[in-house]
Order: structure tokens, then sequence, then C-alpha cells
């Protein structure tokens, strides 16, 4: 058990749990945006992929890797608009569209990359990290937390400002008002379609953000089906966090820490499936669920459509 | 997607309302093909060919009906009771891999017939049982019942490959499975074809589904759970068992169908197998309406595309994913062509 606390095993641990978990935080945040003006998005995993496609694309034909952030929040609002146009302007099912964004994504990435890369298999270079001053250099901590891609500390900075956003802000209860009473919003003057399409494209954008951050810092490469259920979970986590971005922050960290638990194992050489790492945070949360039992506290108006005038 | 005036319709209309989704999918997509410099008219006829104008072909297309089919027909109960059942694929590889590791054990102490109605059972079990926590989570305290059962899905399939790995595991083989089931004792097969006789039992338990939903008084409460739960608070209904049951189903026929695909196909579960068909499914039933006689046609139509698109990967190029971006498609356009129906409809009341 002793090679369990080594410094380079905690180090490769914490590491991996941020590089694992910052894309479902950046998932969660966006699907908490959707859910909170009332959309739910099932297509969070299709924008993820299109994101980590579209993200690898540009990041290796220009090299640069801010160019394939932008590229990867592109293309995660350009599957959103499939969302907005079709659910919320139309006020077709949630459900089955963010199923068909899912699945297209899926099937279009693969045949993309199948096309342009499936001989060659490019990877990128390591993405540049910014080892933050003075904190850096703590033991173990400084590694595995404080020197990681300058995205890491942008994400953690738009969690709070999130959570100002949707406190404080005007737009903050505009959303709000739009997942709990449209029609109110709506009486307010305040265009509810415009309201749940903005918080749509937050949702891709961001989705998309971390689909290129899962392919081309955290693996350097694109395959297909490469997010791996990362949009399920982000689903999850914003449901779980109940409106709070600082929760999807804690569960984000909590699957990324399991998630890399699994590899960091491995690399101490000891050999138990990574079936049961990765049950744990699944388990840990359904029993939260079975103890804490209460309602959910979703907005109640989240997945239906808004029709003005009609009750 | 309504339901309603479904029946008062003519078959023609509907007809049409399906096939021009189902046209406009496939020639979109072609468009797609033609941009990525392949032969869509070669990659169709290809597919046609090979999954259903040969007698081979066709064999395995049925045999893959049957898996789709009891996944179709739980799907078509918790929908119609309006709940999200999204977790099919842990039920039906929990199932999978408890009739795997049953069948084996149990063959030489029962009879052929009994060991693989026992094992179906069981797997339906299983599969119900693992939909018993967010069924009384939703039923109790109304806690979302997608979160609950996607993440159940997630605990299932790591589940069951920890089960193979660490406890069912074959001792023989290389790589993690369970113990083989001899192929004398596996679902029976039809008339000296390859096609096993689950799909008989798959396209039964669609039917039955389908009369039950529209013909009982069960169904009919599920359906109006479905359409309005409040509304089935106020006519008394006991909403709570109505949820358990109607989970139970569901995931119990979902279970039946990952028992057939071992009991019928494989005869043993791998670690790591999973043919994640839970989420394909869904857009056949919603395309279907949840008409089980179309539930039936459309996983024929998704079946043949299935098997021609893994044989055109190899032969003409084309990546099996392609048919998930056909399916994209489809459901796309059948909810644009919905909608262009619904609005005309309201034009012509006004």
């Amino acid at each position: 058990m002793t090679a369990l606390f080594t410094e380079p095993f905690l180090v490769s641990l914490l590491f991996g749990a941020v590089t694992a978990g910052l894309p479902l935080l950046l998932a969660g945040l966006g699907e908490q945006i959707s859910e909170k003006a009332g959309v739910l998005n099932i297509g969070l995993e299709g924008m993820m992929l299109v994101g980590a496609y579209t993200g690898f694309l540009a990041t290796y034909r220009t090299g640069s890797f801010w160019l394939g952030f932008l590229a990867g929040g592109a293309g995660g609002m350009a599957a959103a608009l499939i969302v907005l146009f079709l659910c919320i302007r139309k006020g077709l099912n949630q459900i089955v569209i963010g199923i068909a964004v899912t699945v297209g994504a899926e099937g279009l990435t693969s045949l993309l990359h199948f096309v342009q890369f499936s001989r060659t298999y490019p990877r990128l270079p390591a993405a540049p990290a910014l080892a933050l001053p003075l904190l850096s250099r703590i033991p173990v901590l400084g590694k595995g937390l404080f020197s990681h891609n300058a995205l890491v500390y942008l994400s953690v900075i738009l969690v709070g400002a999130l959570t100002w956003m949707f406190r404080s802000t005007y737009l903050g209860l505009s959303l709000e008002a739009a997942g709990n009473k449209p029609a109110a919003l709506d009486a307010a003057g305040v265009d509810v379609i415009r309201t749940r399409s903005f918080a749509v494209l937050c949702t891709g954008f961001l989705a998309g953000l971390g689909g290129a951050y899962m392919a081309n810092v955290g693996a350097g490469l694109f395959v297909p089906f490469i997010t791996g259920g990362a949009g399920v979970i982000g689903i999850v986590l914003a449901m779980l966090a109940r409106g709070r971005p600082l929760w999807v922050l804690i569960g984000a960290a909590l699957f990324g820490a399991s998630l890399a638990m699994t590899t960091a194992l491995q690399v101490a050489g000891i050999d138990i499936p990574t079936d049961v790492v990765q049950m744990l945070p699944f388990a840990v949360v359904m029993l939260v669920l079975v103890i804490f039992a209460r309602n959910s506290m979703l907005p109640p108006a989240l997945g239906s459509p808004y029709v003005r005038g009609e009750r | 997607m309504t339901m309603e005036g479904e029946a008062r319709e003519g078959l023609a209309a509907t007809l049409l309302r399906v096939l021009i989704p189902v046209v406009l999918a496939l020639i979109v997509g072609g468009l797609l093909l033609l941009a990525l410099g392949k032969d869509p008219i070669g990659y169709y006829g290809y597919v046609l060919q090979r999954s259903l104008l040969r007698w081979g072909g066709v064999q395995e297309t049925l045999t893959r009906m049957a898996p789709l089919l009891l996944i179709a027909a739980g799907l078509m109960v918790a929908f119609r009771a309006g709940i999200w059942n999204l977790g099919g694929d842990g039920q039906f590889l929990l199932a999978a891999v408890a009739s795997a590791a049953l069948a084996p054990a149990l063959a030489p102490v029962l009879p052929r017939g009994a060991n693989l109605v026992v094992c179906m059972i069981v797997g339906s079990l299983v599969g119900a049982l693992w939909s018993l926590l967010p069924a009384l989570l939703k039923a109790r305290y109304g806690v979302n019942e997608i979160i609950t059962t996607l993440m159940m899905s997630f605990l299932g399939t790591s589940l069951a490959n920890v089960m193979i790995k660490l406890v069912l595991r074959d001792p023989d083989t290389t790589v993690p499975q369970t113990r083989s089931l001899a192929v004398d004792d596996r679902l029976p097969r039809l008339f000296g074809t390859t096609i096993h006789c689950g799909l008989v039992l798959a396209i039964l338990a669609v039917i039955l589904v389908h009369l039950m939903m529209t013909r009982t008084a069960f169904g009919l409460k599920l359906q109006v759970l479905g359409a309005n739960r409040a509304a089935a608070v106020h006519a008394g209904f006991r909403v709570q068992r109505l949820t358990v049951a109607s989970f139970a189903l569901s995931a119990g026929l979902i279970g039946l169908g990952g028992a057939v695909e071992v009991l019928g196909v494989w005869g043993t579960v791998r670690a790591d197998w999973n043919p994640a068909l839970g989420l394909l499914v869904v857009p056949l039933v919603f395309l279907a309406r949840f008409n089980g006689y179309a539930v039936i046609g459309f996983t024929l139509f998704f079946s043949a595309l299935i098997v021609g698109g893994e044989s055109a990967a190899r032969r003409v190029g084309v990546p099996q994913h392609y048919v998930l971006v056909l399916v994209a498609l489809l459901l796309l356009f059948l909810a644009l062509v919905e909608y262009l129906d619904q609005s005309r409809r309201k034009l012509k009341v006004a």
C-alpha cells in the first residue's frame, strides 16, 4: 500500500483528476445554464463530440491551442443550433432531438475522422501549461493542481462568474424565470424564446470547449466516440447540482478523481479492474439520492416548449 | 410527438408521413457520402443486396432483430407511461451476464427447454431489478428518472464487467468471458435456418405489448399516466404502483432482450462487450409513434442497415458509423415533417 502515497502517484492522481474533470465541469456548467432556462439538453454529448472534432481540426491545422478552443466552442454552438431551431423555436420534443444530435454527432465525426485521419492518426504536441507563480511550487499540490493549461484556471473563474450571474444579474433572473414560469417572463416583456436560445448557445459553446479540451489537451488526438459518456455525466452533474455552479465543480472533481484513479492505480501496479473504481462515483450519487431522496427541484417548465398564450 | 388522431387518418397519409423522412434522410445522407468522395448509389445498393437480397443476409438481419425488438417493446411500455427509461444498456447487459452465467451451470441438470426458460426468466428479473431503484425514487419522491436510469446504466455496465472479470470468469480462456454455452444447448433454430426462435418471442412480445397498451384497462391507465400524471392521480389510479409496474415491465423486456441475444447467438458474454442498443432503439420507437406493428417494420429496416453497414465498412470503405448519421437524419426529418403537418392542421382549424 505504500506505493499509493509516493509523490509521483499523488501528483499523477491530482493532475489526472483535473484533466479528466475539466470537460465534465464545462459540460456540466453549460447544461446547467440550459436547465435553468427550462431546456433539457440531452444532446450535450453530441455538442462535446462536435467540439472535440472541430477543436482538434483547428489546432492540428493552425498549431494554435487557443484557436482550437475557440473552434471547439463554435462547433458545439453549431450543434446547439439544431436544438435552438427545432426545440426552442418549433417546440419539438427535446429528448428526441437531443438523442438525434448525439447520434448524428457520433456518426458524422467518426465519418469525417475516417476520411481524414484514419490512416495517419495524427497527434498534437503537448499543450502549453501555465504554472501559477508561487502556488505551483507547493510540493505535490503545485504539480498536480497549479501547472495546467490556462483554460483550467479560466474555468474555475467561470464557476464564480456564473454563480454571481445567476444570483445577482438581470440575465440570471431572466434565465431562471424562463425555466420556472416562462409566461411571467413573457409578461414582464422579456422574450422567452430569445432567452432560451441564448442559454442553449452558451451550453453549446461550453460543451464544445470541454470537448476540445478533452481532445487537444487530455488526449492529444481525436478518435471516434472520444467523449465516451462525458456528456451524460455532465447532464447528471447539472441535475444533481440544482442550479448551483459550485456543486458542478465539486461533482466534476469527484468524477474526475475516480477516472484518474483508474489510471493512477495501474501506474502504481495495483491490479483491480478499472470498472470497480469507475462505479464508485455513480454508486455514491445513487446512495445520496436514496438517503436524501426528495424532489430534485428541477425547474417546473423543464423540457416543455413555450408557446405564447398556451397553458 | 402526438399520437392522437392516428387511427382516423388514412393509411396512405400515414405511410407518406413515414416515407418522406426516410427518403429525405437517404438523399441527404447520400449527398454527404458524395461530398466525402464515396458513391452513394453503390453504397445503398450494396447494403440492400447484402442484407435483404441474399438468403444469408436475410437470416442475419432477422437474427439481429430479436434484441432490438425486445428493447423496443420495453421502451414502448415506458414511453407510453411517460417514463424515460434511458438505462436500457445496463439492464440489457446485466441480464445478458446473468443468463450467460446461469445457462452453462444449469445445462447438466435441467433439460434444454427448461434451462432456457429459466434463464430467460432470470434475465428479465435481473433487468427489472436494475430498474427498481429509479422506479421507487420516481414513484415516491419524484426524482427525475432520466438521471437515475442513466446512472444505473453506467453502474450496470461496469458491474457486468466486474462480475465477468472477478467472479464468473471462465478459467480456460485468455480473454475474460463467461463459460460458453454449448451450441446444442442454445435457443433452437427455426426450420434449418440460422435464425433462433428468440425472434418469434420478440415479435410476439411487441404485438402483445401493443395490444396491452391499446386494448386493456392496464394499458389505458399507463397511457393516462403518461399523458397527464395529475389526471391519473385525480382519477384515483394508484400512480406509485403503476409507475413501478411500468418500470419493471419495461426493464424486464429489455433484460429479456439481453438474455435472448446471449442464449440465441453468443452463448457467452465477453468483458467490455456492450452493444449499446438502448439509445439507438429510442428513435425507432418514436418513428413508429409507439405502434407495435410499425416498430416491427422499422426494426427490420434498421437491422438491415446495421448488417449491411457493417459489411460495407469492409467492402465499400464507408465506416459503419454512417448508419448513425442516417438515424439522426431520419429523426430530424421525421420531427420536421411532423411539425409541418401539425401547423398545417392548425391552419385548417383556424
